[in-house]
């Protein structure tokens, strides 16, 4: 690692910070209701839409109605992107005359994207015609990331609010969340990535001729080649702003059409966590101090960049096989050095270990590089990122909704251990809230292991694991149900799962790990509502100081590692020690 | 529950010989399965010990050895837990035991209709069986009677002696009327008689909530207790999938390496055992029921363990300013002189006054005299006859004044209005310097008493209210444990700022009324706050009721005990602090051992997989640097130091994790470093001196 390198990370961290405060408090006030400088435009959008839809933006929604609303339209929405896929051969706008996508594909596509993991188990410019990449994928890329908005926001009132029954109103929250936050910025997002030399078109693939000609697997001459194009930086734009991560192109933000400059991938690393980091300041604001946003911000970074310092060890530190092999892994002014296999060029080993943590911290699962092909080490951070719960920043609102639950048992912990029954902004912690707070951190686990371990001993899980005869083919399963348990959808690759076993399999985890860590929050939050505010004293346990942060972490380590240590032993751990022998 | 048994070692041998058979009897699956935690070990021993078998008829998935102690340990890890619980209630069962031998049948003299006197009363009365009294019966007692039951004074005044309830062997008086009218069923009459009318029906007197009290037969899990053991669940439903998933890991692992075996059920029920929270679950029951019992020590009876549970979580602490906060009663400090009077003349007409004054502030005049000035009393004590033609004028509601009339003059003393109304009726004139004397004594929390001698001002007596010595300093302790104390008083609101301000209270309330403390409480509750608050007379009542931990004084009226969910039977109301810190020490056992368990797993799992995929990855041997000496040991070491922790810890839950009134984030502090990191270390070590005694004594 150069200086320079180094100047890339901090400079990261701190533009993301940074960004926090403002974006942050637009967002509060966005929430609360309080004038914008986008009024002017969106309020009459806004009147319009709902006068459309019938919604009555008055009417405030108690938990039950809030989560029966939140399913309706989540369900409304997988069953329209299912219906488009299978449909896409005689609907418009398909210039290369794709047919229809197989069932259990479409299945894991729909639920995929409803669902904000984004996990993709087709190639998009061989499957996807443009239809059904906007109509469907696009739309559900904003609306499935403002689902997770609204819940965290309904979660917050429910902290705010007290001896009350209303959470807020789902469709107003879904509204304004999209209206407000995700379009605006996807299109300053957008253009800049157009900028960038990002395609976004309408016209078929293109047919151009090689600069230098190759030859194919049987020996023949090939000369040109097929450049998918599309309407690629209006999506990229929401699939990185909205921790969706779905690319455009099969290799994701790897491919020069999705993200070709060095600029261009600091805007969409960028992307990925400055909404989910600003929530934490708005969350701030909304609960009335400021302190206990920054706790939960400083604490998710903490965590990252310990993560993010081990990958990029991990991989500027070289193969021990590529040494033997004779290849140059020192790093030099013209070298990037240490593990370049499946890594860009145009990123070398900062970005790319950087992308792979920050894609994984929160539950975007977009990538720039293969994380197969990490050292065991670097692979085993995006792993246990997701594994932790897509907490660490997360999915937009899904990450601080998910953090809560933390937040929740290391305040109960804690508080048991000061003698008072524990409390968390003023509201009481008691069974209800730690039933709940146990389901959320209880669901993901359950369905990562069990996923993997079905998967495992099923033929059908086997008969698609290429890498055999040692345990990175084991990593492969594990990170792909990490994946779909969390809702990240990153893929491991290397592991075939385009086939009716894991499309369907992985279709369940993410379908149950969306849904079953919703409905508790919603829980929680129509708990919390409705109890008394307790006020603050020298007996409270507080929150922002620099032991609960520390105190949180350990918490989430803990729960993270028990959880997974047996797993990773056999996985990532092992190898690296095979492979430092 | 007398002072012998509450002063003796918790550890008795008695109380351990019946645990361990306790131990046994509660291994019934019905019971276990109340504790999600050890139902998990109970089931994970009996499958074990199937294996056992299994392996001793030759087809075991291990050897029969290593089953065998696997399944031994967490048959002791189970017993252990019980054992803790059954050491807990040993304690309660005692103290049951000696109370329920006050509560045997006694001859119960009852009466058919009310009697005003002892000899009409003899002449109804019908001796029945102390069971066959019903609430609202009237019945007799005589000097050397056991009362039947419990119940209030309706006639009569007597001497009691409550040891079999309280401990305490001097004897009480009761009386009707007023705020020492309740009895206990099971207390002894020592002198006069009573007639009583019976407030419970039998087996649910005050003597009987007692007993399934400390029996801790009935015990309820309190709320904080079933948000733990949700927690625990949860960890346990985690630790159970992480295990169970083990396997397939382990097969697909050993089909991918080629070689070694997969793991054993034994070695996952093994894991499993170390991964649970057992620790915190084995010893969960025993905390809650210690905690009961500390206050049992401590002479309160807590009639739910929910009201224990709430007193760690109060931040307001309502309390009476007479007993509590100041010595009982008002004492006589300073006499001031008015209109040029000798202060000698005034001190001799205020002791003349105050002569047959039975009060304590009357007393307290008298001595002040006799220590200022050396005056002594002509007469002292009550008496009716007064020596050499005294004639004394008690108190009355309506005069307001008291004092002496002998030859031609007339003393009295009372209070400022109604002596200088009384001086200005008979036409004489209020000296200058009266007023502004009077005020200052009101300005500094005082009491001014003005004297008169035939009807001319002498001078006024400063009666002051003492503090008790360290309260002060107790208010400043519980003001850094985040609750606020508040002063209740029926004095004037100028009194009563100047006494909060020299006790260090944070607040008060003046000329308090029941409405206006029932009101006061509500205002808090619905501000969020927990408020705790003492009382004995039939008119806190309503606020006991409404109070979050309410404690009556045994003295305290029928009502009082009734309404309130703590009974301190030694009427000290400075108890309630004590009382705070029994419920707070019972939250921080708990949170202290659910760290300790879980950051123990950190080191079982150091030590367990390497073990279990060594033959599969004999690389993992790397994550071995405790350095056990075999497969079998580490686990077995971690098996068995995972049974011994429990009994380790058995002392620390009945005891409690000590409280130290300082401010929560020092408490978080101290208690993660103990707890949390002690709770990563301790077994590094343990496990890793168990597996070197394992192997000195080729075990393995």
């Amino acid at each position: 690692m150069n200086l320079y390198s180094w100047f890339q990370l901090i400079f990261y961290i701190v533009v993301l910070l940074l960004l926090a405060k403002p974006l942050g408090s637009f967002m509060a006030k966005v929430y609360q209701g309080e004038r914008t400088f986008l009024d002017r435009v969106l309020v009459p959008v806004e009147r319009f839409i709902y006068r459309l839809s019938g919604v009555k933006p008055d009417e405030d929604m108690n938990w039950k109605t809030y989560a029966v609303a939140v399913m309706l339209f989540n369900v409304f929405g997988l069953l329209l992107v299912y219906a488009l896929q299978r449909l896409q051969a005689v609907l418009p706008l398909n210039p290369q005359g794709l047919g229809a996508v197989t069932p259990d594909s479409s299945w894991n596509t729909a639920v995929s994207f409803a669902t904000n993991t984004n996990w993709q188990g087709y190639g998009g410019e061989v499957t996807m015609s443009y239809f059904s990449q906007m109509l469907g994928l696009t739309v559900q890329n904003f609306v499935s990331a403002a689902t997770g908005m609204a819940v965290m926001i309904a979660l917050i009132r429910g902290i705010v609010r007290h001896t009350a029954k209303g959470i807020g109103n789902f469709w107003v929250d879904l509204t304004r969340s999209t209206l407000y936050i995700l379009l605006p910025l996807s299109i300053v997002v957008a253009l800049a990535l157009v900028s960038q030399g990002v395609v976004q078109t309408f016209s078929p693939y293109k047919t151009v001729a090689l600069l230098q000609p190759t030859t194919d697997a049987n020996g023949n001459v090939v000369t040109e080649q097929v450049l998918a194009v599309g309407p690629a930086a209006s999506q990229i734009a929401i699939k990185q702003l909205g921790t969706n991560g779905g690319g455009f192109f099969n290799v994701n933000s790897a491919h020069p059409f999705e993200n070709p400059t060095p600029f261009s991938n600091f805007i969409e690393m960028l992307s990925i966590l400055v909404i989910s980091g600003a929530l934490c300041y708005t969350f701030g604001v909304m609960v009335g101090d400021t302190r206990q946003g920054w706790a939960i911000l400083i604490t998710m970074t903490i965590i990252m960049v310990a993560f993010l310092s081990l990958a990029v060890w991990a991989e500027q530190g070289g193969n021990p096989a590529f040494t033997a092999m004779g290849v140059d892994q020192v790093q030099t002014n013209i070298n990037p050095g240490g593990n370049m296999e499946g890594k860009e060029t145009r990123f070398g080993i900062a970005n790319s270990a950087l992308w792979a943590t920050v894609t994984t911290s929160a539950s975007n699962g977009s990538v720039n590089s293969m994380h197969d092909s990490f050292m065991p080490l670097g692979g085993l951070v995006p792993l246990f990122m997701m594994q932790l719960g897509e907490i660490i920043f997360g999915g937009v609102g899904s990450g601080l909704y998910g953090m809560l639950a933390f937040v929740i048992v290391a305040v109960f912990i804690s508080g048991l251990m000061v003698g008072r029954t524990p409390e968390y902004l003023g509201k009481k912690i008691e069974a209800y809230e730690m039933k709940m707070a146990s389901l959320m951190l209880l669901i993901p686990i359950l369905l990562a292991k069990v996923g993997t371990a079905i998967a495992v001993i099923a033929p059908a899980g086997l008969a698609t694991i290429w890498n055999t005869g040692g345990p990175h083919g084991f990593s492969e399963v594990l990170y792909a149900f990490s994946s779909a348990a969390n809702n990240n959808g990153s893929a491991f690759a290397g592991l075939g799962a385009n086939n009716p076993f894991y499309n369907t399999a992985l279709g369940i985890c993410m379908f149950f790990a969306r849904y079953l860590l919703i409905v508790p929050a919603l829980a929680i939050a129509g708990s919390l509502v409705q109890k008394k505010k307790v006020p603050a004293g020298s007996g409270t346990l507080p929150t922002h100081t620099p032991l609960f942060i520390a105190w949180l972490i350990g918490v989430i380590m803990i729960v993270g590692a028990l959880s997974f240590i047996p797993a990773l032993a056999l996985g990532p751990i092992v190898e690296h020690l095979m492979v430092f022998k | 529950m007398n002072i012998q048994t509450k002063k003796q070692s918790p550890y008795r041998r008695e109380i351990y010989q019946r645990a361990v058979v306790e131990s046994f009897i509660k291994l019934n699956p019905r019971l276990m399965v109340k504790n999600p935690v050890m139902f998990v070990v109970e089931v994970g021993s009996v499958l074990t010990t199937v294996l056992w078998i299994q392996a001793l008829a030759g087809k075991g998935e291990a050897p029969a050895w290593f089953i065998g102690t696997v399944a031994l340990w967490l048959w002791f890890t189970v017993l252990f837990a019980n054992f803790s619980e059954a050491v807990a209630e040993g304690r309660g069962k005692a103290q049951a035991e000696s109370l329920r031998k006050a509560r045997q049948d006694t001859p119960a003299k009852k009466l058919h209709n009310a009697a005003t006197d002892v000899q009409s009363a003899l002449s109804k009365v019908e001796v029945v069986s102390s069971t066959a009294l019903r609430k609202d019966d009237l019945y007799l007692v005589e000097a050397g009677d056991i009362l039947p039951a419990d119940g209030e004074i309706v006639t009569g005044i007597a001497s009691v002696d409550e040891s079999a309830v309280t401990g305490e062997s001097a004897p009480v008086v009761r009386e009707a009327g007023g705020d020492r009218s309740a009895v206990t069923g099971g207390t002894r009459l020592l002198s006069d008689w009573l007639i009583i009318r019976v407030s419970a029906d039998p087996g649910q007197g005050f003597l009987d909530r007692m007993i399934s009290m400390v029996e801790g037969a009935k015990r309820q899990k309190t709320p904080n207790e079933i948000a733990l053991n949700i927690l625990l669940a949860g960890f346990t439903i985690i630790f159970l999938v992480v295990c169970a998933t083990l396997l397939p890991y382990s097969l697909y692992s050993v089909g991918a390496a080629g070689k070694g075996t997969a793991i054993t059920i034994t070695v996952l029920v093994a894991l499993l055992v170390c991964l649970i929270p057992t620790t915190i679950g084995g010893l969960l029951s025993a905390i809650g029921i210690a905690g009961m019992d500390r206050m049992i020590q401590r002479n309160v009876i807590a009639m739910s363990g929910r009201a224990v549970e709430a007193a760690g979580d109060v931040d307001v602490l309502l309390l009476d300013k007479t007993g509590t906060i100041t010595l009982g009663n008002r004492q006589a400090v300073e006499f001031i002189p008015v209109n040029g009077v000798d202060v000698k003349d005034l001190a001799e007409a205020a002791q003349l006054a105050s002569l047959a004054d039975e009060t304590p502030e009357g007393r307290s005049i008298v001595v002040l005299a006799k220590e200022k000035f050396g005056l002594r009393g002509r007469a002292m004590g009550a008496s009716d006859e007064a020596p050499e033609g005294m004639h004394f004028v008690p108190f009355t509601a309506q005069t307001r004044m008291s004092g002496v009339n002998f030859d031609d003059t007339t003393i009295r003393k009372g209070a400022p209005d109604t002596m200088i109304e009384m001086i200005l009726l008979n036409g004489n004139k209020v000296p200058a310097d009266l007023r502004p004397a009077v005020d200052s004594i009101a300005r500094m929390g005082g009491t001014p008493l003005v004297v008169a001698k035939n009807n001319q001002a002498l001078g006024v007596i400063h009666l002051k209210d003492i503090v008790k010595g360290g309260i002060k300093e107790r208010f400043a302790q519980l003001r850094k444990m985040g609750i606020k104390t508040v002063m209740i008083t029926g004095d004037n609101p100028l009194t009563a700022a100047a006494i909060a301000a020299e006790a260090g209270v944070d607040d008060f309330l003046a000329q308090a009324t029941p409405e206006n403390k029932l009101a006061l409480i509500r205002e808090y509750q619905t501000g969020g706050r927990l408020v705790a608050m003492t009382g004995d007379g039939t008119n806190d009542a309503p606020a006991l009721a409404q109070a979050d931990v309410a404690v009556a004084m045994n003295t305290g009226t029928q009502p009082a005990r009734e309404a309130a969910n703590m009974v301190d039977l030694d009427s000290n109301p400075t108890k309630l602090l004590e009382i705070v810190e029994i419920g707070k020490q019972l939250l921080m056992t708990r949170g202290a051992l659910t760290t300790f368990s879980i950051a123990n797993d950190v080191a079982k799992y150091f030590a367990i997989i390497p073990a279990v995929f060594a033959s599969t990855y004999p690389v993992l041997t790397t994550l071995n640097f405790m350095h056990l000496a075999t497969p079998e040991s580490a686990i077995l070491s971690a098996v068995i130091f995972n049974a011994l922790i429990i009994i380790a810890l058995i002392p620390l839950a009945l005891r409690g994790v000590p409280y130290r009134a300082v401010g929560a984030a020092q408490l978080l502090r101290d208690n993660l470093l103990i707890y949390g990191d002690g709770g990563i270390i301790a077994p590094f070590i343990g496990i890793k001196l168990i597996d070197m005694l394992l192997v000195v004594l080729h075990l393995v």
